[in-house]
């Protein structure tokens, strides 16, 4: 039986243009490949990291600030693989700003 | 009868019968309720209509990517990612059990919520990606109703399509052989509508705000693409009026094919050269096909409009080689960066100005960004090996902005020559002539450069003090001016006494009344609308070189706008009765 993890951080978009179409599909493709739940906030918004309409509509800018809340069995593993994906700019450039 | 403006965004003129695609109406669903047995019969169909819809859209794909290319294919990949949407499905189920309402309801709900949320999105790049999510809705909305799609795909008459939008999985599916003519609600030049028509070589209005809700299916209609005008139910006297028009369109389109491969002479052997205005480079071969002889303005702000990033050397590099291969060895001049005043773009932070007309625009914006001019420099530089280019400023209004242009320029070819990038070391660079400083001072500027070309929009605009987009004032815009004659008279002297040729690119020179006045006031080439170059063509083999400047001369003598106007129209009725009515 695995065990159920809950695992939350904080990142910031810094590709140019924020989380639009291209980055946000990647975005859903890469959480979609794990059973854990995948839940992101910002402010008062909170939407599903596996809806790329909710991912679209959260209209994340360069500089905005994202909880990612991860819960399930490969909550760790999930949430390297989405980290690596922020972290690298969803193979974009990085904003000036 | 009644009669809709929009914007031209495809030359010609067609009659024929109303084919609605959709209207905005279509996610609008009144509420019903069912039975709590009848739920899960209403998911079961929800997940067919996306099944369905998802298999349609892999069709759409394979056959965008035969008929055009994989990388268009591409943007259907979000579509399909919309269709997995686990949020957007759940929204959908749970609203079927919770409030006992059919899929249809249920979903025009949901997906409306989506729509709304997204308008309030203050992101223009977002903003745009409602109209994909808007192709996949309609899709499932169709498949969910059991309605007929891709209704354009297998026609029997020729229609015209109307609709609120036109999305490219729609275009990509149509009977191109019986789609006439485009009227759309929304949409602009550089919209998907108005590149595919201009591909299609059919007429076609934009922006027409109501369309797809005033016109019903077999309504009969005008869409009159070179004025931007749509007449709904015309009355028999207007369709005969465009009867008439488009079949002497036709005839003289005909006509002109066999003068195609003979210059633009007058009767007495003098050769004028005529060119044509383009956008985009998909124009080019209706260009050809209306026998012009190279292009006089290549607009080349389309680039920077309707993007988030600048574009590189290298992308317009290709573009501008493709264009000048293409007509090569016919010249192309490219007009360097105008962006401002009318013309936005989305990927430079330009604060909005109170009168922008006169504001920091066109070289003004170049000289400030020498970054962003260069790169355009290089890119036409490069292109030039390719065929026959020449390059123009916009908007010169003293000696020292040409001089500083100039200079980037040498700059551009100096980096080039270390880098071994072959180009061509005598490429003719031009002023545009549309400020009327730049007239009086005609003879100053002709020493810097190898030729000029008015813009008679922006002159006229300037020089009358009139706002060409206010309505209010839209009768005081008089190309017959005689102020606007003397000062195309003026700086015409001017480049002669220097020894530089000289054209027109504005709206004036497509007008064959005023191309026989600017004839005779020595103009060297005319460029225009690709559309209007058979009739002109037309009115410059009627006449001789020396009827042409006594029509000149003699129009110089009135003293109003509407006495010349009145005077080159009768004249040129006399010399082709046959481009005019009865």
């Amino acid at each position: 039986m695995e065990s159920e993890k809950v695992v939350e951080k904080r990142v910031v978009i810094q590709n140019k243009l924020g989380l639009h179409a291209r980055p946000a599909a990647l975005f859903v493709r890469t959480a979609n490949r794990f059973k854990s739940e995948i839940t992101i906030l910002k402010g008062k918004h909170k939407v599903n990291g596996k809806s790329i309409m909710g991912l679209m509509m959260l209209a994340a800018a360069p500089g905005s600030h994202l909880i990612i809340r991860i819960v399930g069995p490969d909550a760790e593993r999930a949430m390297e693989e989405i980290e690596k994906l922020i972290d690298q700019n969803f193979g974009e450039e990085a904003s000036e700003t | 009868m009644e009669t809709l403006h929009g914007i031209p965004v495809s030359p010609g003129v067609a009659i024929g019968k109303a084919l609605i695609l959709h209207s905005e109406d279509s996610f609008i669903v009144s509420k019903t309720e069912i039975r709590p047995d009848e739920i899960p019969k209403e998911i079961v169909r929800f997940e067919e209509s996306l099944t369905k819809t998802r298999s349609e859209l892999f069709g759409i794909r394979k056959k965008i990517a035969q008929d055009i290319g994989h990388e268009h294919s591409d943007i259907f990949s979000a579509h399909l990612l919309i269709l997995e949407d686990r949020t957007l499905i759940e929204d959908v189920f749970s609203k079927i059990k919770n409030e006992n309402v059919p899929a249809e309801y249920a979903f025009s709900v949901v997906i409306q919520r989506y729509f709304h949320a997204f308008a309030q999105i203050d992101d223009e790049y977002l903003k745009e990606r409602v109209a994909d999510i808007k192709d996949v809705a309609r899709r499932i909305m169709q498949n969910l109703r059991g309605e007929k799609k891709d209704s354009l795909m297998h026609l029997k008459d020729e229609v015209i399509v109307v609709s609120h939008d036109l999305s490219p999985s729609e275009t990509a599916m149509m009977d191109r052989e019986h789609v006439i003519a485009f009227a759309t609600d929304i949409g602009g030049p550089t919209s998907h509508t108005a590149i595919m028509a201009r591909s299609m070589e059919i007429p076609a209005v934009v922006g027409l705000d109501r369309i797809s809700k005033e016109v019903s299916n077999g309504d009969m209609m005008i869409i009159d693409g070179n004025r931007g005008i749509v007449v709904i139910d015309p009355d028999p006297l207007t369709i005969d009026r465009y009867g008439r028009e488009e079949r002497r369109f036709v005839e003289l389109v005909t006509e002109l094919d066999k003068l195609k491969t003979l210059p633009a002479e007058t009767l007495d052997g003098y050769k004028l050269q005529l060119v044509a205005n383009i956008e985009f480079p998909d124009e080019i071969p209706s260009v050809i096909a209306h026998g012009a002889e190279g292009i006089g303005l290549y607009r080349s702000e389309y680039f920077y409009m309707n993007r988030t990033d600048l574009p590189l050397e290298q992308e317009q590099f290709e573009a501008y080689r493709n264009v000048a291969e293409q007509l090569a060895p016919k010249p192309v001049v490219i007009r360097t960066l105008d962006l401002g005043g009318d013309k936005f773009l989305s990927s430079l932070d330009i604060p909005q100005e109170m009168n922008p007309f006169m504001g920091w625009r066109a070289i003004r914006f170049c000289l400030a960004r020498v970054d962003i001019f260069k790169a355009q420099l290089r890119a036409i530089l490069r292109a030039s090996v390719y065929g026959n280019l020449k390059l123009m400023y916009p908007m010169i209004s003293n000696v020292v902005e040409l001089r500083q242009a100039n200079q980037v320029l040498e700059e551009a070819k100096k980096e080039l020559r270390e880098a071994k990038i072959p180009f061509d070391e005598k490429i003719q660079v031009g002023a545009m002539i549309e400020i009327p400083s730049a007239v009086l001072i005609s003879d100053i500027l002709a020493h810097e450069v190898e030729f000029f070309s008015i813009g008679t929009n922006d002159l006229i605009q300037y020089s009358l003090a009139v706002d060409r987009v206010n309505e209010k004032i839209a009768y005081l815009y008089e190309p017959t001016h005689p102020a606007i004659l003397r000062l195309i008279r003026h700086t015409i002297d001017n480049a002669k006494k220097a020894k530089i040729w000289i054209g027109v690119c504005g709206e004036m020179g497509g007008d064959p009344a005023m191309a026989l006045l600017l004839l005779g006031l020595g103009i060297n080439q005319l460029s225009m609308s690709a559309f209007a170059l058979p009739k002109v063509k037309r009115a410059i083999r009627a006449v001789t070189f020396k009827q042409a400047q006594e029509i000149a001369s003699r129009a110089l003598e009135f003293t109003t706008g509407e006495e010349i106007k009145r005077f080159a129209e009768a004249k040129l009725k006399a010399v082709t009765p046959e481009l005019f009515e009865e």
